[in-house]
Order: C-alpha cells, then structure tokens, then sequence
C-alpha cells in the first residue's frame, strides 16, 4: 500500500533545482508533488513522479545522489480537526512521522497527505485498522 | 622474493660499512666538484678525511630545496655536461624548478633500485606493467619504466589523463599491475563503474602507489575498489625519483629504504637535532652514489618516522612510515598544526563517507577557518535532514577530538571536487589571497 519516492540531495547552488526538473522534463516524467527540506547548505528535494524508476535512473546518470523511500498516501477528510484526528490515532499506537506534506491533487471531497513514517508498515495498518483511506501509489502516480 | 638478495640482506654492520666508505667518497668527490659543497663543508669546517664514522654524518651541512633552486639549472651537478645522460626537474609550482642530471651510472642504479622496488611490491618478471604515472619532465613516468624493464617485465607507457582510454588498455591488454598516484586510482574506479566495468573481471593484480601522501584507510578502500593488492612506493626528484622507498607486500607495514644508496635521517624540523629510532619529524636523505647531482642531507619536508627493526620479508634496510604529509602541505590552523591526510583517515573510518575531499583554509575577521567539503555518495546519503546534519556533526566532533580545531563540514553533492589525473589537491588555502 506504500507509495515510491525519491530524493535527491541538492547542493544550495545557483540553478540546481532547475536543472533536476529540466532533465525530469526532458525525460518525459512528470512529477506528481514534490517537497523540499532544506539547510543552509543543501537541500533535500523529495519528488512523487509518474515513474520513478526512470527519473532515478536519468537523476543518477547525470551524477546526482539519488535515494528511493517508502511513503504513504492518506485521504484526509477536508473539514477542521481532519488532520489531527489522523495524527492523534498514530500516536495513540507509539508511530512517529519523520516528515510530511501535501499531495497537490484532491482526491474527490478529501484532501491527500504524504506521510513518511518511521515504521511504515505498522502505520498502514494501524490507518486501515481505524479506517482511514490509505492510496495505492498506482492512484497517485497517475492521478 | 628479491631482485637484489645479497644487497637487499646485507646484515646491519655490512650496510654501515659500506654507507661509510661510500659517504667519504661522495663527500671526497663533491668537494672538488661542486662550489656551493666546497664552501660548505669549509663553513662546517668537515673535510671528507676528517669523517670517521656515520655519526660523523651529524656534522655535515644540510641542504635545502632554496639551494637547489639557486643553483638553476646546472651549478650543483658533480660532473662535466658531457656525462649527463638525462634532466628531469620538478613540477616547480612556485618559481622555478628544481633540476637534477643523471650519469649513466646513475640511470642504472634508478633502475635497479626501480627493480628491486618491483619486486618487494610483489611483481615479477611476465607481469604486464601498466605505467600511468606522468612521463616527460616529472620522475615518475620513466621512473617506473626503466625500472620495469630493468626486471623484464612488459611495461605499457601510458602516462596520465584518458581514463577512459586507461581503463579499454588495462581491459584489452591483460595489465596486472598499475602504478599511479593513489588518488588517480581512486578516479579510475569511479570512471570504469560508469563505464560499467568491474574491476574484479581486470587482471590486475598489484598496485603501486606514490607521489602524494596517502592514509592506511585509504588503501583499504583502493584494495576494496581495484581489487588489488596495494602498496606505497616514495620517492622524490631531488634524491632520485620513484623507488627511494618501498613498502615489500609481506609485511606491507613502513617503506624500506635502500640504504645502500641512501643514509634516511629524521631531525626535528626546528631544532634540527637527530631524532632517535621510532620519532616523528622531518627525513632527510644523504645520497651516497649519485654522481649527476649529489645531495649531502636533503631536507625533503617530508614528515615520517624511521624504524630498524627486522622485517618479515627479510630485507635488512631500515623502514620508514607511511608519510604523514609534507611539512609545507602541514596546515597550520588557529596554531594548530594538521596535516590533510589525518583528515583523511578520519573521514574514511566514517561509514558509507567517499574518499573525495578538499580542505578549504580561509580566515575571517583575524580567525583562521577550516572547512571540510565531502561529497554525498549513494551509501551516505539519507532521505532525512536529521541523519545528514548528524553525519556532519559526527566528522567535526572526530576531527575536533583527535586533531583538536574546530572545523565545519559541508556536505556536497557527487563529482562536485574536482578529480585529479595525476596529484590531488587537497587543500585550498585562501589566507593569503585577501
């Protein structure tokens, strides 16, 4: 039920940013959501795309550092209280989010979260366990 | 195995002997022939019948590489034009170079001591020797070659640059051993993966190392990539060249000298007092047979330490340790002095870390600045901020508890330091640039 990502390491340089998405662009794949960690020196650019083999393997031949990650895709309910119903149901059971983010497309009424989690696995379940709509990646990358 | 047994196994007394009766005649030979000896030994007051003993060695006037630089080109060698058979110089980055001639005589004992190089490192006659350290001016290159012809082996004068040339030749033409600077090697891995070549399916077998001064973790990383056996080799223009000093793949623990050519001294840089067996500080390097350009203790700026003790392999010369830098590459840093490769072997005893780095020097508002720029490969890189910024924390505490400065680690991303065909350059001071 877990989505691929990928991350790229990124130097805070002049135009680098450009240039990952331009040879994404050029490859012809297009990106899904993106978030971007950053610190004075370098960044993090987690990417969701539309194939992630590909954009790893055009990434990594043009010399970038190049990491595939386990996430996963949540349907959360677009009302107040939507997210910390989630968040407060993973806690209960011990699950620790690294990071998150917002997916850029709806999911018909619902807003999509990206969640990295420290057990992955053990988050599914629980999600599932108190019926949260957890997406396939195949939803996502073609959404 | 040895190329030379009966030399290579003199007993300690027959070595001291004989480093005495040739001492006296090269000392006998320069003070009639060089100007700069003459008035030099006259100045310490030493006359080549006046030294009775190797302690008498003590007295004897350094030489330093300003002298040689003085002496440009010609006015330190021993003997007439007409007997020199061949000039190198070094690279000389700053100012001009400093230039030796060899006799004939002299182009044979490079060889031989070349040879016998070989061997110690584990090569023999019908090994495939491919050369890549630099021919022309730099020692290197014809080094390496005489001396693998001196032993029979088929040697393939490749000098530097083309990797990718480097790597088809090593594939197609069988090499099985490689000599370069280690960090060349290093880059060699790198382009042949790219290429999509594994070094495991080459027949190399033996690698010789030299020319800049690299750490024991290093090798292992060299050994793991090039799947070879690797050893130091060390040597310098002024003495000789490649094959002054030889790490023998037995023991592969210190450089054996040969000190039937060469008296190793190590002083304290400073003082210049003789250092006892086992210390730290500066070689200096007596040349004993060269005829060309005899040099009465060099100074080499070499920082190493020299032990007499047996070795496994049986060679009775005495041994040097890995260098630890030069004491003009030493980094003095907030009075702290550091030397690039203990920064090295820190960074590589860290897990997953590339041994691709550069030390950047700057100082800022009268504070001198270390900056340790290391490369993100795949086995380091984590898709959390955290495990990062921990990684970099975990190299400056290391450096600041073994080397004591303070430094800041930046992290960048893969091929961003530039590569090195044939010396690398590790440090890049910027203080005296404002």
């Amino acid at each position: 039920m877990h989505v691929e990502q990928i991350s790229i390491f990124i130097e805070n340089k002049f135009g680098r940013l450009a240039e990952v998405t331009r040879i994404l662009g050029d490859a012809g794949v297009n990106i899904r959501t993106l978030s971007l960690a950053d610190t004075s020196d370098f960044g993090i650019l987690r990417l969701i795309v539309n194939d992630t083999e590909k954009a790893r393997t055009v990434l990594k031949e043009r010399g970038f550092t190049v990491s595939k990650t386990e996430v996963v895709a949540v349907e959360i309910p677009d009302r107040p209280g939507g997210l910390a119903d989630i968040l407060q149901v993973l806690d209960a059971d011990g699950i620790n989010v690294e990071y998150m983010y917002a997916f850029v497309e709806r999911c018909g009424e619902n807003a999509v979260m990206i969640f990295r989690f420290d057990e992955t696995q053990k988050a599914i379940a629980t999600l599932t366990g108190k019926s949260f709509n957890v997406l396939p990646g195949e939803r996502l990358y073609s959404m | 195995m040895f190329f030379n047994e009966e030399f290579e196994t003199l007993p300690r007394e027959a070595i001291q002997a004989l480093q005495l009766k040739r001492l006296k005649a090269m000392v006998a030979r320069v003070e009639k022939s060089v100007p700069f000896y003459k008035e030099a030994l006259a100045k310490a007051g030493v006359t080549s019948d006046s030294i009775k003993s190797l302690a008498d060695l003590q007295r004897l006037p350094f030489t330093y590489k300003q002298d040689m630089r003085d002496s440009y080109p010609y006015n330190l060698f021993a003997v007439p034009m007409e007997d020199i058979v061949r000039i190198h110089a070094s690279s000389g980055t700053t100012g001009k170079p400093t230039v030796v001639g060899y006799t004939r005589k002299d182009i044979e004992t490079w060889s031989e001591l070349m040879a016998r190089s070989f061997v110690a490192a584990g090569v023999h006659k019908g090994d495939i020797i491919h050369n890549s350290y630099g021919y022309g001016l730099f020692t290197g290159g014809l080094g390496a070659h005489y001396g693998a012809e001196r032993l029979g082996a088929s040697v393939i004068p490749m000098s530097g640059g083309n990797t990718k040339k480097q790597i088809m030749i090593m594939q197609d033409f069988g090499s099985t051993v490689l000599t370069c600077t280690p960090s060349y090697s290093l880059y060699m891995a790198e382009a042949a993966k790219e290429e999509g070549i594994d070094f495991r399916d080459l027949k190399l077998r033996v690698g010789i190392f030299g020319a800049e001064p690299w750490s024991e973790e290093m090798r292992l990383d060299i050994e793991g990539k090039l799947n070879l056996s690797a050893v130091d080799i060390y040597g310098l223009s002024e003495i000789m060249g490649p094959g002054v000093a030889i790490e023998c793949c037995e023991a592969k623990k210190g450089l054996h000298v040969w000190e039937d050519h060469f008296i190793p001294e190590i002083i304290n840089p400073e003082t210049c007092e003789v250092l006892p067996e086992g210390q730290m500080g500066e070689l200096v390097i007596t040349t004993i047979t060269k005829e060309g350009i005899p040099l009465i203790r060099y100074r080499t700026r070499d920082i190493t330490s020299i032990t007499y003790e047996p070795c496994i392999c049986g060679r009775t010369h005495a041994r040097i340790a890995r260098m630890s830098g030069r004491s003009d590459d030493m980094l003095i840093i907030r009075g702290v002095n550091v030397f690039p490769s203990q920064i090295e072997a820190i960074l590589m005893g860290v897990e997953g870390v590339e041994p691709h780095y550069v030390l950047i020097v700057e100082r800022k508002d009268n504070l001198d600045t270390l900056e340790v720029q290391v490369e993100v490969g795949e086995n380091m890189f984590s898709d959390e901020i955290k495990h990062l910024q921990a990684l970099s924390a975990k190299i400056e505490k290391q450096i600041k508890e073994m080397l004591g400065v303070t430094c800041r680690v930046r992290l960048v991303e893969p091929k961003s330091i530039t590569r090195s065909e044939g010396k690398a350059k590790r440090v890049i001071d910027n203080r005296n640039k404002a």
